[in-house]
């Protein structure tokens, strides 16, 4: 029986700056950016203000579901960050889906989702900062006593950390538990067809009959929900942390 | 020999890393049963009850989400990584 659980494959090298692996991560998550820019292009051309098409319609229901996410969870006054969360949204989202056509996802490397997160800190960062002076960023860490400043230190790397490591969990998990089931069905079945008697049995055990459609239900929970929702949590997070960070 | 030894206790401490999943499990069942009980007292508050619900999991996820992690690591990288040293 043969279980491969394998991470992103590296395709080539380029050779500046000793070498950068161009890996299955990169080809798909450009893949992942292209799709997004084709979707964006097909559905925002030729926009009408009267007799509006399908195609517009489904447009705005889109930036009109990512503008009331943003405004409800940030307030209107961050409403300028409904295209960062709706561009995190949809990049995760699709780079997710990736693995209901066999694709590797670009989620389930670390590096993809340690980027995003980094970004997301920087944003808090930079928001805590805007809000209340250098000065008073650093003032924060001592709060409530001074002894409390390396728990303080801590807690703050713990966001990016904790954010990176939910998403990428979730998608691997998804990963490994569908490579076990796809293994141990075709075990199953070349064991039970395997008992058929004669020329039938022995032809019959070497193809996995019991492959076809049980992992499909698997799929739709780990694919298609948790895609969906690890999506849904970092966006979430994203605009809730960043919303905390102005008000303090 | 060494190299066995290495092996063998990553691939333990692999299966008590997932114990981790435990701690999750408990909570998150325990936070569906609260958001339940609340969607029959208020049914008209279904939408607000249910999507804090599953933010609430996924974040008490994380833990048993670390676990995962740790046990990963202990069986793609922990070996490679051991075994050079020897």
């Amino acid at each position: 029986m043969e279980v491969s659980i394998t991470g992103a494959r590296i395709y080539f090298e380029i050779p500046i700056l000793g070498g950068i692996p161009i890996t299955e991560t990169i080809v798909n998550s450009w893949l992942v950016m292209l799709a997004i820019i084709g979707l964006c292009l097909f559905l925002t051309h030729d926009l009408k203000v009267r007799n509006v098409s399908k195609r517009q319609v489904v447009a705005e229901m889109f930036v009109t579901t990512a503008q009331n996410f943003v405004n409800t969870n940030m307030g209107e006054k961050f409403a300028h960050y409904g295209p960062f969360v709706a561009a995190l949204f949809a990049s995760s989202l699709l780079s997710n889906l990736l693995s209901l056509i066999g694709m590797f996802p670009p989620t389930s490397d670390l590096s993809t989702t340690l980027a995003w997160a980094v970004l997301v800190f920087v944003l808090i960062t930079a928001t805590k900062i805007r809000t209340s002076g250098v000065l008073g960023y650093m003032k924060g860490f001592t709060q409530p006593i001074f002894v409390l400043t390396p728990f303080n230190i801590l807690s703050e790397l713990a966001t990016p950390i904790s954010m990176a490591f939910r998403h990428f969990g979730n998608i691997v998990s998804g990963g490994v538990i569908s490579a076990l089931v796809y293994a141990a069905l075709a075990s199953l079945s070349s064991l039970v067809l395997g008992l058929l008697p004669g020329v039938l049995g022995d032809i019959l055990s070497h193809i996995p009959i019991f492959q076809v459609g049980i992992p499909a239900v698997l799929s739709v929970y780990f694919d298609l929900f948790s895609g969906f929702m690890q999506a849904f949590i970092f966006c979430m997070l994203t605009t809730l942390y960043i919303g905390n960070a102005a008000e303090e | 020999m060494e190299k066995a030894l290495v092996l063998m206790g990553c691939a333990i401490g692999a299966g008590l890393a997932l114990i981790a999943g435990i701690g999750p499990g408990i909570g998150e069942g325990y936070a569906v049963g609260k958001a339940c009980e609340a969607i029959g007292r208020q049914p008209e508050a279904k939408g607000d009850v249910t999507s804090t619900m599953l933010i609430g999991c996924a974040i008490a996820e994380t833990t048993g989400i670390y676990g995962f992690v740790t046990g990963l690591l202990l069986i793609f990288v922990a070996p490679g990584i051991l075994t050079g040293l020897l």
